[in-house]
Formats: C-alpha cells, sequence, structure tokens
C-alpha cells in the first residue's frame, strides 16, 4: 500500500455540514473556533506567524487561539455594526463552513441570517456562570430557525476542576427549557477550548464523560434527513431555449429542487395554472439524470407544450403545496425602520417575487423569556414577531416546519430596496 | 452515504449554479469577470452547467493590466472561440494613457491598485448591472464577510457596514439606477474545492499552473518572473528554477511556487500539504494588513 497521507480521490465521499457558533460575550467562541481549525490542522503556517506575533505584542506566551477570527473582534471593540463572517475547514469526512456570528443582544439579526442555512448550531456555556438569559435566545433562535441539531458545549471546564457536577447541573437546567423549543436532536459536550479537552483530542482530565468529542460530532452527526426528500418541490429560475439547430425545440426549466425527489415519467403539476405533464428528461451539462433530489441544481424537461415561466412551482400531482394570499409567519426584523403595519413591502418567496401589505402583528415575542408580548407590538430592529400579511398573488408554499426553502421568505423595502426582514411560514392554525 | 446525498462539491456547484441562474434571471446585463486564473475557468465552467444546452448568455469582461503571461492571453482567446462568447476587455494601458490614474513608479511598482478605475470605467460604459467574480471567501479575511449578491453604490463602492443581510437561498438584487451588484457564485469554495473539482471535471487549464522552467528571481522572500518591464534591483539575481503559479494575475505581483507537480492530482496533493495561503503568496497583500478591505471598498474585484 501506498502510504499517502492525502488520498486524492477520498474527498468524492465528503460531505458538507454547514454550522454556527453561539453564546455570550467571552464565552470563549473565538478560542472555540480557533481550536477547532488549530487542531484539525486548518490553519496555514502565515496565519499562525501572524497571531503568534500578535501575541507576543500583547504580552503572551502562548499563541491565543481567538485572533484567528479577530476581523470580527476589531469591529466588536470599536462598537461597529457587526456582521457574519465564513470560515472554512476540511478533515477527510467533511467540509465544514462556520457562520461566525457575534452573540451580543443587538444581533438577533446576525444570528438569524447565519442560522438560516445552518445544518447545526453550537452553543457556549461558560461553565462557572451556567444557563443564562443570553442562552435561552441562542437556543431559541436556533430552534425558530428550525435547525435541526443543537449542540450545547459547556465551555472553560478546567476552571471549575472538570467536575462532573457542574456539567450535570447545567444540562438539567437547560433540559429544564428545552420543552419550550422544537428541536429533536439536542447533545451536550464539556470542554475546553482553551486547553483542547474534547474538541479534537478526547480529555483525559474527564474520563467521567464518554460522549463523543466535539468534532467526532461534526464529523458524524447524520445530515442525509436534513432536507426534505419526501415533498417533491421545484421553483422555476430560469427558462432555458437554446434556440440551436441541434436543439431546436429545446425548452428547459432551470431551478433547485427545494425538496422532495422527481423521477423522469413523474406526473406532475405546475402552479398556478394547475396543468398537468409528465417529466421527460432531467439534464445537466455531463449527464441526463434518472431522479434528482434537493438540493440539486438541474434543468427539468416536460411532455407537454406548457407556458411555464420564473416563479412557477412544479410539484408531483399527488402531491401538491399549501395556497394563499393570506399568509402568517414568524418575522425577524433587521432594518432601523420599524415595521410598518398597513405599509407595502415586496416579498420574494422561492424564486417568487410580489408585492405584500402587512395586515397585523399578532405578538411580539421576548426572546428573553420565551413569552408572547400582546401588548407592545412595535416592531423594530431585532425583534421577531409573529405578523400576518396579504400578498398581491396566491404563494404557494409549505410550513417552514416541512420544508425550509418553500416556508421562508424575505421582505424588501420598496424605497431603498433593502432586505428588511425573514419571514418563516406558520402551519395554518 | 446514503442514495440522497450529495458530495461537498456537487453540494457547491449546485449552490454556484443556483447563482448563475438568479443572476441572469434578476439583472439585464451582467458580466462575467474573467481574468484566466483558475478560479474564472471554474466559474465559465459553472456558467456552462447552469444553462446547458444552451450557451452561456453572460458576455465576459477582461480587466488587461498589459502585464500578463503570454500563456493566460492565448488560454483566453481559445476559450472564448470555443464557446461562442463575447468578451470584453478593459485596458489598465489606455486608462493611464488617457489620464484617469497615475502609473506607479519604483521597484515595486504595480497596476493591481489601477485595475479598479479600469473594471469601473468598463462597467459604466457598457452599463453592465452585475459583474460576477471568482472571489471567495476563505481567501481573506475582508472576504469572508462578503455576500453572494454584493451591492454597490452608483460610485462602484463597497460598504461592509451596511451590507444586506442574505439568507437561505433567497438572493435580492433590486438596485437603483446607476448603482450595480458584484457577484461571488464561489464565495463558498476553498481552494482546495477548486483543484478538485477541476479534477472531478476534468477542466481544462492553463499551463503555468503546473512545473516549468521560468527565469525568477527573489523579493523579500516571493519568487517572481522577470519579464521586460520588472526592474531588479541590484542584489537581486534572476535564476531558472522549475515553478509553477498558485494563482495567476499580473506578473508584477503573481508570486511563484517551486514544484515538480505536472498534473492537477499532485497539485491537489501539494495544495492539501501547503502550510500558507494562497494569497500570502501575492505581492499585493503584503502592502498592509488592510490592503483588501481598502480596495475593496473603493471598488476592487
Ligand atoms: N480557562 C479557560 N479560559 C477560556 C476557555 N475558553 C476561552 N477562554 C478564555 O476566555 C476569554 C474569552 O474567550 P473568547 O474566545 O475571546 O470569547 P468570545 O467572546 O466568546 O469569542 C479569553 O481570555 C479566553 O482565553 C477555556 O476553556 N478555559
Amino acid at each position: 500500500m501506498e502510504n499517502n497521507t492525502y488520498d486524492s480521490n477520498g474527498y468524492l465521499d465528503m460531505e458538507l455540514l454547514r454550522f454556527t457558533t453561539a453564546g455570550s460575550v467571552d464565552d470563549g467562541k473565538s478560542t472555540l473556533i480557533g481550536r477547532l481549525l488549530y487542531d484539525s490542522k486548518s490553519i496555514f503556517e502565515d496565519q499562525i506567524e501572524a497571531i503568534e506575533r500578535a501575541s507576543k505584542n500583547k504580552g503572551k506566551e502562548e499563541a491565543d487561539l481567538a485572533l484567528l477570527t479577530d476581523g470580527l473582534r476589531a469591529e466588536r471593540e470599536q462598537g461597529i455594526t457587526i456582521d457574519v463572517a465564513y470560515r472554512y475547514f476540511a478533515t477527510p469526512k467533511r467540509k465544514f463552513i462556520i457562520a461566525d456570528t457575534p452573540g451580543h443582544i443587538q444581533y438577533t439579526r446576525n444570528m438569524v441570517t447565519g442560522a438560516s442555512t445552518a445544518n447545526l448550531a453550537i452553543i457556549l456555556i461558560d461553565a462557572r456562570n451556567g444557563v443564562v438569559e443570553q442562552t435561552l435566545r441562542h437556543a431559541y433562535i436556533a430552534s425558530l430557525l428550525q435547525i435541526p441539531h443543537l449542540v450545547v458545549c459547556i465551555n472553560k471546564m478546567d476552571l471549575v476542576a472538570y467536575e462532573e457536577d457542574v456539567y450535570d447541573k447545567i444540562k438539567k437546567q437547560f433540559m429544564g427549557f428545552a420543552p419550550k423549543l422544537d428541536t429533536k436532536d439536542i447533545s451536550f459536550i464539556p470542554i475546553s477550548a482553551l486547553v483542547g479537552d474534547n474538541v479534537v483530542e478526547r480529555s483525559k482530565n474527564m474520563k467521567w464523560y464518554e460522549g463523543a468529542t466535539l468534532l467526532h460530532l461534526l464529523e458524524n452527526v447524520y445530515i442525509s434527513g436534513d432536507h426534505n426528500h419526501v415533498d417533491a418541490r421545484f421553483p422555476v429560475q430560469f427558462v432555458i431555449r437554446p434556440q440551436t439547430d441541434e436543439y431546436h425545440d429545446y425548452r428547459g426549466y432551470g431551478g433547485r429542487i427545494d425538496g422532495g425527489i422527481f423521477r423522469v415519467g413523474d406526473r406532475i403539476k405546475i402552479l398556478p395554472s394547475g396543468f398537468e405533464s409528465s417529466i421527460q428528461s432531467i439534464d445537466t451539462l455531463t449527464e441526463s439524470l434518472e431522479t434528482a433530489f434537493a438540493p440539486q441544481s438541474v434543468s427539468i424537461t416536460i411532455t407537454d407544450d406548457i407556458d411555464v415561466s420564473r416563479g412557477d412551482m412544479i410539484v408531483k400531482a399527488n402531491n401538491i403545496p399549501l395556497q394563499s394570499q393570506d399568509i402568517t409567519a414568524m418575522i425577524s426584523w433587521f432594518n432601523e425602520r420599524p415595521l410598518q403595519v398597513r405599509g407595502k413591502y415586496s416579498l420574494r418567496h422561492t424564486t417568487k417575487d410580489v408585492k405584500c401589505m402587512i395586515q397585523e402583528v399578532k405578538f411580539k415575542m421576548d426572546i428573553n423569556t420565551l413569552e408572547r408580548n400582546y401588548e407592545d407590538k412595535t416592531v423594530k430592529m431585532n425583534d421577531i414577531a409573529r405578523i400576518q400579511l396579504r400578498t398581491t398573488q396566491t404563494l404557494f408554499f409549505d410550513s417552514y416546519r416541512k420544508n425550509r426553502n418553500t416556508g421562508s421568505f424575505i421582505l424588501v423595502d420598496e424605497v431603498t430596496n433593502e432586505t428588511v426582514g425573514a419571514g418563516m411560514i406558520v402551519e395554518r392554525q | 452515504m446514503s442514495k440522497y446525498n450529495l458530495n461537498h462539491l456537487r453540494e457547491l456547484e449546485a449552490e454556484s449554479i443556483f447563482v448563475f441562474r438568479e443572476v441572469a434571471a434578476q439583472f439585464d446585463n451582467p458580466v462575467i469577470l474573467f481574468s484566466g486564473g483558475k478560479d474564472s475557468i471554474v466559474m465559465f465552467h459553472l456558467a456552462g452547467k447552469a444553462f446547458f444546452p444552451a450557451k452561456v448568455p453572460i458576455p465576459l469582461l477582461h480587466i488587461d493590466t498589459g502585464h500578463n503571461f503570454e500563456e493566460t492571453l492565448i488560454f483566453r482567446d481559445n476559450l472564448v472561440k470555443k464557446h461562442g462568447v463575447k468578451l470584453y476587455i478593459g485596458s489598465v494601458q489606455k486608462t493611464i494613457d488617457a489620464g484617469r490614474v497615475q502609473e506607479e513608479t519604483g521597484y515595486n511598482a504595480s497596476r493591481n491598485v489601477l485595475q479598479t478605475t479600469t473594471l469601473l470605467d468598463a462597467i459604466e460604459e457598457y452599463k453592465f448591472d452585475a459583474a460576477i467574480g471568482g472571489g471567495r471567501r476563505d481567501e481573506e479575511k475582508a472576504r469572508a464577510k462578503e455576500r453572494f449578491f454584493s451591492h454597490r453604490d452608483e460610485f462602484g463602492q463597497w460598504d461592509p457596514k451596511n451590507q444586506r443581510p442574505e439568507l437561505w437561498n433567497i438572493f435580492n438584487g433590486k438596485k437603483r439606477m446607476g448603482e450595480h451588484f458584484r457577484v461571488f457564485p464561489l464565495s463558498n469554495w476553498t481552494e482546495l474545492d477548486v483543484w478538485q473539482y477541476i479534477y472531478m471535471e476534468d477542466i481544462e487549464i492553463p499551463s503555468l499552473y503546473f512545473t516549468h522552467k521560468r527565469e525568477v528571481f527573489n523579493r523579500d522572500g516571493v519568487l517572481l518572473s522577470t519579464a521586460p518591464f520588472m526592474k531588479l534591483k541590484p542584489e537581486e539575481k534572476a535564476e531558472i528554477l522549475d515553478v509553477r503559479c498558485r494563482t495567476i494575475g499580473d506578473i508584477t505581483n503573481t508570486g511563484l511556487t517551486r514544484s515538480k507537480a505536472d498534473n492537477v492530482k499532485d497539485i491537489i496533493e501539494e495544495t492539501a500539504a501547503e502550510r500558507t495561503t494562497e494569497r500570502g503568496k501575492r505581492f499585493d497583500d503584503k502592502r498592509s494588513e488592510t490592503a483588501m478591505e481598502d480596495r475593496k471598498k473603493e471598488g476592487y474585484f
């Protein structure tokens, strides 16, 4: 056998996992990300040299791993708007995308943004402080955005003498409000991001912990079920008409499968027209496919000559989505100008662009206590609320719980063109 | 892996194709920024996938510093011919001749910064409303917070502190007259992903990426190619070495790597074992800590 540390074909089996990290300031988020990157050997020499230099300047002996995520930190210290930054690392098993979002109260909007595409959320708790108000908020946002997997890392175990009792107590505290969350898969790991216990290497200081290390969990958590593979949904994104001699009559519908599985020959329905047809072919540049599934980008042709355009949705004839002009949704507000009741906004749902009017704010969510506020209904930046709106055209959608793609939308200010809110459609009451 | 699961390259590919189709649907006059480097070649390959079996309906724009590797231009022209796409060229030399910018002088003179003016002029002249670039978030810390759809004001400037939130796969390309967007379909790709994908898809790349003998000299730890317009300092010595490019750009700031890799598989192995970032080899980024962020705000790629 060849002795090769890197198997250049191994990557063909690598999966992609997207995760976010949340924690209060100083819980050790930067240190943890730095530790993951460092111990998985994803940091380049020039970056290590740069942080060693910076650490020395600050009078530190060892390289301060937190400095690796320094870009955001500097901004935070200057009190400037903080944003989401994306970081990448890979192990032979998976490629990881970290949406690094700051945990301060004002930054709900960033956390929501980072959470929208994540498979997994890591929530950090300082072992000395236990569950705090912000822990609740972070867990709620992860649950609201339907991140399938939640990992609660109880950090700084070195500062509580690696006591099992401390860990157990915090775990119990967290489980106390877990029923309020809509997250099925919750794990707990006692770690020390600074020393490295249970991050990449198993801890020698916590023999009592029998679970996985954080990296092991990230590499092995089952994510194949994270996409909805039941309800076939294909929003038409772009009509492909080559108009060449070779493909004279070709009319393909380009798009990304938002849910379910499509097969050649499947009986399909086109919305909003309601016409039925069958799938003739599923094409990509390199091959024609028999089946295609979320989240593949493909081009679909159908057997009948029906007019289909961007914004339409192709679904299986026997499994159609909800349809309505009246939408109830949880909304996360991003803009300094509060949400205007009776106000008009552009609404973008899948590949469809419509206008809408906000009918009513039903309640505002107090994300620190998870209580509903029916009194103060002014929805300001970083607020989360349940609203009712009416669109100018019928939307075809699923509840956000059922499908994160066909159940989500954004609101755009018609004057400034800014993205002012993100909506998650609630199951019909 | 389960039957209904994509590997990471296929998932990145699906995301990039989605972005290309979104650009074609949301903008009237988009353009692909094409440098002839591997990222822009992979981008063009993905565009081909997005619109197959139709031709790529988006033209290319090459910002030409006049300091190119010969191989890059030949490669570019062949690609344009083979795929029948339109190519626009923005010439930095013309921008200099028109007195719009001043040529830098001295040993480290580079036309890198000057490209910004040429690019913005081209965008204005041809009324492009979206310029699709090959930038990746793993390249540099200022890029790490860049959006897929990145809004530019009427002066072509980027405001990193006031970006539109980007959620799920919903992209907001709405803009006012005179404003434009920069779009980055490869945002989530890393250098290694790009090489693995080139290997998996068997994509043709310029010979500069493979080992070849070249006359080079060492400047502050970076190996640069000699060229008629490159002045050597007295203590610098030109020598012939086996090198290859990790990135391809303007000759004056493209650092070369000593390597014997003569095929993509060897390059992947070299990249996986590589201990410095790709941009660490770019002379332009060594100038200051915030070099990239500053240039990007002005309208750089
Ligand atoms: N003792 C100990 N200190 C830690 C640990 N993790 C982080 N810290 C320290 O806690 C402080 C805040 O950490 P940092 O990563 O900057 O927190 P952030 O604000 O969440 O990014 C720093 O001084 C870290 O060195 C840990 O596991 N044990």
